[in-house]
């Protein structure tokens, strides 16, 4: 096999680890945010039943 | 696959992206002719050109929104700047370690202070500040400021990366895809086809998680904006 296989694989396999890894916290990130603003919207509507009360 | 694109929450155009990329993988490793002079380690250029252009276009978008965010102070170029100067910095990593990998069999080293590396070096250290001052202190109107003109600074970094082999004698080959004698002139056709749908796939998954990272940009605002009423309506509360 080519000794220069291994750079060849090395620099291949960092990239699409890379853009996985990246797109993984993307989706982690907007299901975090996403989770708080239900949260969030959950609260606010309890509240303003709170003030018409 | 269809778990994984779930958990990833990736869309039907991220698909039809990471489809053309593994197209472009059968392209750029099986399909193009091996290099006589350098082997099969040349197959490295095929990603590394690519993401060395993504990177370039990511910074160049930095510029002009941090341009017309000092003009108009309007959020949504803030986001631009923010999204683009993000995934720009993800490219720009994978380019500042291609480049050695291909770097080491080839020229014998794994870096040298070649000019066009030299100015590599210096816009991915340029971004490294700009996402960490970012991180730290965003919701600063002054600081929103200087990130503009740190943004603006850093796509002025383009132009020195770009011609740096026609402007400086280096170690750095002259570029194959913008030569003189045209538009990819120093290489194979299959070679060519190869290089070109991995840059049109690149552009379009680039164009995807621009599109992804601006819209959490969005969901950062809302969330912000839900945590301010709370906190007035909670006062408000408290005084009545």
């Amino acid at each position: 096999m080519d000794q220069n296989f291994w750079y060849l694989f090395s620099a291949y396999t960092l990239i699409w680890v890379g853009l996985f890894v990246y797109l993984f916290t993307l989706a982690s990130r907007e299901k975090k945010l996403e989770t708080e603003v239900v949260q969030l919207k959950k609260l606010l509507e309890e509240l303003e039943k709170k003030f018409k009360e | 696959m269809a778990e994984l694109t779930t958990r990833l929450r990736i869309t039907p155009f991220g698909v039809i992206c990471l489809v053309g990329l593994i197209i472009s993988l059968y392209l750029s490793l099986i399909w193009a002719p091996r290099e006589r002079v350098m082997g099969d380690v040349q197959r490295i250029m095929y990603f590394h050109v690519a993401t060395a252009w993504i990177a370039e276009l990511a910074f160049l978008l930095v510029g002009i929104s941090s341009i017309i965010y000092l003009w108009l102070r309007e959020r949504k170029w803030d986001i631009v700047a923010y999204s683009a100067a993000e995934v720009g910095f993800v490219f720009c990593c994978f380019v500042m370690i291609t480049g050695p990998i291909w770097g080491k069999p080839v020229w014998g080293t794994w870096w040298t202070w070649d000019p066009r590396l030299t100015f590599s070096m210096i816009l991915w250290l340029i971004y490294v500040g700009y996402l960490m001052l970012r991180v730290y202190g965003d919701d600063i109107p002054q600081v929103k400021t200087f990130l503009a003109v740190l943004g603006i600074l850093g796509t002025l970094d383009i132009p020195f990366i770009h011609f740096a082999t026609m402007w400086w004698r280096g170690l750095h080959p002259d570029s194959l895809v913008m030569s003189e004698e045209g538009l990819g002139a120093g290489m194979e056709v299959d070679m060519r086809i190869a290089l070109a749908v991995s840059a049109i796939v690149f552009t379009l998954f680039f164009f995807y998680l621009m599109g992804r990272r601006m819209a959490l940009e969005r969901l950062r605002d809302e969330t912000e904006d839900l945590r301010d009423r709370l906190e007035y309506m909670n006062n408000d509360n408290i005084r009545n």
